[in-house]
């Protein structure tokens, strides 16, 4: 006999145990969706912010700002929202699904990308109105897209581009491996040596600003706020200026 | 004409798992039907973007249906025909991008023929042509994943065929060239339809190889499935609109090709 029941009884108690938060021991959760450039920046917050709270797994969810928001507004179960422009921001708070204000907590400037070596000699935002060029840029409904197109309008270069990217990693992913020979990007993502790509500088006052914010239904609140609080932390301001962001 | 298969009362278990799966197949469809803006449609399909993904498109899934017929239907004779060292092999090569994520296959395609590639960089050199981000880099991507399908439906019809014909028509004094466009061609019709058929549908509907090797940009490669994808997030009505536009040419292609399908199970 037995075996059978044993079987029964050893299945319900998985059920009970994946189906039930509260079990003894097992951490809670925290889903926190940001902006693909704050990526690195956040998993190190996310390992510090563990440190402190040990009960508390936080799982982060990276993708291009729009993305994000498309993933809020169809209802995907996010507490935490931190996006890579005020602008991408606001079209969450006009659907009223954020709770609380969005708090700016850093800031990013552009930046021109090129292959490690510069095999384009690529020198300024004017190589970007060059159709010998293979160039590309983050879509205009990124935000680093927007800033992008933001920073060769006051330069007065129209772009003639040859891919439209949906995130920043992804355009970065082409300037590494050469397909690209350049695209403009953030300051943060082209620091010393981390990755085979060069900076040229962009002479700009221009930058973005990155808002964080609880989502109105995040399924667990307080933790949420706990982790937004460490963002805005002195420790936490501490991390993103290492990882080259700059003060809201 | 098989004989009817002889009917079974069905366990209650598998009606309930049966329906679990016919609601896998419908439930998309229905929530993409009832999301849909019907009044909206043609203002949303006449839009630029939608209309240049459509165009390009078209384009590209017709050049690579050409490019598959021109170079898979030698493939397949030789498969079916030929006897030669390592042909195993590479029937078995041909079936890769079948089974491969496409995403995988773009990758490859950037490794071979991307600008730092074996051959796209002394390509790039010699002559100037950037493969990666150009309309032909499209064709190419949809090429590698949908010449299978042609390769095996006619290798297939290759090996079934009665050399009896062929034969006699070679007794009668036709030349290889003569045979083979009046008697073997038109023997293996419905299968080199269906080959074509399943090919234009599976390069219109490309979408991992062409966003990592052809990248996206309108009116060069952004195509339908990538239109699709980068309107996902800014546009959700354009979105499901050209969503609906693969659906119908989908459907089109099934009821064209049910026949076949249904008949020779």
């Amino acid at each position: 006999m037995g075996s059978r029941r044993l079987a029964t009884a050893v299945s319900l108690l998985v059920l009970a145990a994946v189906g039930c938060g509260t079990v003894e021991g097992r951490p809670r959760t925290v889903l926190v969706s940001a902006a693909a450039s704050l990526s690195e920046a956040f998993d190190a917050i996310e390992l510090q912010f563990e440190v402190a709270h040990p009960d508390v797994d936080v799982q982060l969810n990276v993708a291009g700002s729009s993305a994000l928001v498309a993933q809020v507004v169809e209802g995907a179960p996010v507490d935490v929202l931190a996006l890579a422009s005020e602008d991408t921001m606001a079209r969450v708070i006009e659907e009223g699904l954020v709770a609380g204000p969005a708090i700016v907590f850093a800031r990013n400037a552009p930046i021109i990308a090129v292959p490690a070596g510069n095999p384009a000699g690529i020198d300024g935002l004017d190589a970007f109105g060059d159709p010998d060029l293979v160039l590309g840029l983050c879509a205009e409904a990124v935000p680093c897209g927007q800033l992008a197109r933001e920073v060769l309008a006051a330069a007065g270069v129209g772009p003639d581009l040859d891919t439209v990217e949906v995130d920043v990693r992804s355009l970065l992913t082409r300037i590494e491996s050469g397909e690209l020979d350049a695209g403009i990007v953030y300051a943060t993502d082209v620091r010393d040596g981390r990755r085979a790509v060069e900076s040229i500088p962009i002479d700009t006052t221009a930058t973005t600003s990155y808002p964080v914010v609880r989502v109105a239904s995040a399924p667990n609140p307080s933790d949420a706020d706990a982790f937004i609080d460490f963002v805005l932390s002195r420790q936490g301001r501490e991390i993103l200026a290492s990882f080259g962001f700059l003060s809201p | 004409m098989s004989r009817p298969a002889p009917r079974h009362r069905p366990l209650p278990i598998l009606v309930v798992l049966g329906a679990a799966a016919a609601l896998v197949f419908v439930l998309p469809f229905l929530g993409l039907l009832v999301r849909a803006p019907w009044s909206a449609l043609p203002a949303l399909l006449t839009d630029d973007v939608a209309a240049d993904a459509l165009w390009l498109s078209l384009v590209t899934s017709l050049a690579a249906t050409i490019a598959a017929a021109v170079l898979g239907l030698p493939l397949a004779w030789l498969l079916a025909r030929a006897d030669f060292p390592g042909r195993g092999l590479l029937r078995g090569l041909v079936l890769v991008p079948l089974v491969l994520p496409p995403v995988v296959g773009g990758t490859a395609l950037l490794f071979a023929l991307g600008r730092r590639g074996v051959v796209g960089g002394p390509l790039e050199d010699a002559t100037g042509i950037v493969l990666p981000f150009s309309t032909v880099g499209v064709v190419i991507a949809a090429t590698f994943v949908s010449m299978p399908f042609l390769v095996i439906t006619v290798e297939a019809a290759l090996r079934n065929l009665d050399g009896r014909h062929e034969g006699a028509a070679e007794t009668l004094g036709g030349s290889p060239w003569t045979v083979l466009r009046r008697v073997t061609l038109p023997m293996i019709r419905p299968s080199l339809v269906a080959g074509l058929a399943l090919t234009w549908a599976r390069a219109l509907g490309e979408f991992g190889a062409t966003i990592t090797f052809a990248g996206n940009l309108q009116g060069r490669t952004q195509t339908l499935p990538l239109a699709v994808f980068v309107a996902l997030e800014q546009d959700r009505d354009a979105a499901i609109a050209m969503s609906l536009v693969m659906i119908a040419v989908a459907l089109a292609v099934i009821v064209a090709l049910r026949r076949r399908w249904w008949q020779e199970l």
